[in-house]
């Protein structure tokens, strides 16, 4: 399935999949839902669930391995503005099928002419609650570094510590 | 030998009917509230049932009525309905800054000692009502990157890298596409302990630490936090981010005093786990390095450092289908015993009679 439009740089699209996938569906639903002239919606694929095996690596960067699989949804819709129109796909991990299509909407409509408008009133917007529930809940974790400090080894000069 | 039964349907119709009624309860629980405040319990589920998804999990725990195992079964089949779309890249483990991180070798380490949410340290006291106090956000400074403590004692030799300079980067076996075969690779027996029952690989670790296949480890790290998962779908044609996952990650680090072919270094065992699962990524990171034994040149004498026995038994819904199902009917079975049973009894007790009439003994 060829993108409608020029193609996207990829990391451009790792920004917007991002966003995107850690929206939840009740965010994507309302944005969806205020969007102005919407265009017609056609499922070129109805989100589907399946699963993804996702590795990881023998002490972290040695040999890679199965660690398990997660659940993921897909969908790909195409988009209908008159004579316009626009392909997106969505791959959001979890069992949701409402979020894996509205995540293919609203990619369909980064590769229409309304990229900038989404960029500006999506992506920015949702990018940056996200990174404000990413900074609060990294500010909680800091409040819990500990500073420990060794007690037996410091006070030298006692020959009974000696074991 | 297992011989069908038929019949009985009404009665088991009726007892899956009273089994329900045992645990509906008062009031149902959603499966929300269970994996919001049952997380580790449904990382349990998760890891076991090697499926990530703790709305599901917490569905099956729901259903299962607690029964971790009846729970995990319940994902395994799940799992076996839906068609896998791909492998994902493999996690960057070192990426986002964790929840939680903490070194039992180094007291002072870049990005500082983090304890996260966890029950180390609590006073283990049961309590009456449960509160939840607020947390205080530490101000203005911003968070120091937090690198594997692994990596740091790797830049100095004294521990054994990652993988050897020539290095190819393998295809890891699957063993849920082909029958596992002894010996194993490394990235077998990982994909097998990430699976594998959590108690058994904790009293295999805890065997280790007694003596049995002892590897004198130390936790050179833990670490718990949320990664990306990048996924390359063949349609999109580069990876893209498809979500979050939470995986908790133990680096072993163990002593090794060297042989004729590798300097004495530290060696080291590795555990990765879904959710917050700190006792199993512990526990594997120990089973891990025993199970390493051959590597090393070290004498396989002790239960985790025997593969085919670790890796044969690790699976809990192998081990519970196996020792459960001597419940279901083996009547003809135990039948046939029971006539073998007989006819020796019988030509025992001929022959005991002969012997007693001549021999007093």
């Amino acid at each position: 399935m060829a993108d409608s439009h020029t193609a996207v740089p990829p990391e451009q699209r790792q920004r917007t999949a991002r966003v995107l996938a850690g929206a939840s569906a009740a965010e994507l639903a309302e944005l969806w839902r205020n969007w102005p002239n919407r265009p017609e919606v056609e499922y070129l694929r109805a989100p589907e669930s399946g699963l993804v095996m996702v590795q990881g690596r023998a002490g972290g960067t040695g040999d890679r391995f199965n660690l398990g699989e997660a659940t993921v949804t897909r969908a790909t819709v195409a988009l209908h503005t008159g004579a316009e129109q626009a392909v997106g796909t969505a791959y959001v991990l979890g069992s949701h099928p409402e979020h894996a299509g509205l995540a293919a909407i609203f990619d369909a409509l980064l590769n229409s002419g309304q990229r900038e408008q989404v960029l500006t009133e999506v992506i920015t917007a949702l990018e940056q609650r996200q990174n404000a529930q990413d900074a609060a809940r990294r500010a909680e974790a800091r409040s819990t570094v500990v500073d420990f400090f060794t007690v037996a080894r410091e006070n030298d000069g006692d020959e009974e510590d000696e074991e | 030998m297992y011989v069908a039964v038929k019949g009985g349907e009404k009665a088991i119709e009726n007892a899956h009917a009273l089994l329900a009624k045992r645990g509906s309860g008062q009031e149902r629980v959603t499966a929300q509230q269970i994996s919001e405040q049952m997380g580790v319990l449904v990382s349990r589920v998760m890891n076991e049932g090697s499926l990530y998804d703790p709305e599901l999990a917490a569905k099956a725990l729901l259903q299962a009525q607690g029964d971790v195992l009846e729970a995990i079964t319940l994902l395994r089949s799940y799992r076996t309905t839906l068609p896998r779309f791909g492998v994902t890249a493999a996690l960057d483990t070192g990426a986002l800054p964790p929840e939680r991180r903490i070194s039992a070798t180094f007291k002072d380490i870049p990005g500082g000692q983090q304890l996260g949410a966890t029950f180390d340290y609590t006073h283990r006291l049961l309590a009456e009502e449960l509160h939840t106090p607020e947390v205080p956000a530490a101000q203005g400074e911003a968070a120091e990157a937090m690198p594997r403590v692994t990596d740091l004692l790797g830049r100095s030799a004294l521990v054994e890298p990652d993988h050897p300079q020539d290095w190819a980067d393998p295809e890891p076996g699957d063993l849920t596409r082909e029958p596992a075969t002894f010996p194993m690779s490394r990235a077998e027996r990982l994909q097998a302990l990430a699976r594998g029952d959590e108690g058994f690989l904790l009293s295999l670790g805890y065997s280790t630490q007694r003596g049995f296949g002892n590897t004198h480890p130390f936790a050179g790290e833990v670490r718990i936090g949320e990664i990306e998962v990048l996924f390359e779908a063949p349609e999109i044609g580069h990876e893209v981010p498809i979500g979050r996952i939470e995986v908790t990650e133990c680096q072993m680090v163990n002593q090794f005093v060297g042989s004729a072919e590798k300097p004495p270094q530290f060696t080291r065992g590795y555990g990765l786990s879904f959710g917050r699962a700190e006792r199993k990524a512990m526990s594997m990171a120990l089973v891990d390095r025993a199970l390493r034994a051959a590597e090393f040149g070290e004498r396989a004498v002790s239960p985790a450092q025997d593969e085919e026995f670790v890796i044969s038994h690790c699976d809990n819904v192998q081990a519970t289908g196996f020792v459960e199902h001597l419940k279901l009917p083996h009547y003809v079975d135990f039948q046939a015993e029971l006539v073998l049973l007989r006819q020796l009894g019988a030509e025992f007790g001929q022959s005991t009679d002969g012997r007693a009439s001549n021999d007093p003994d």
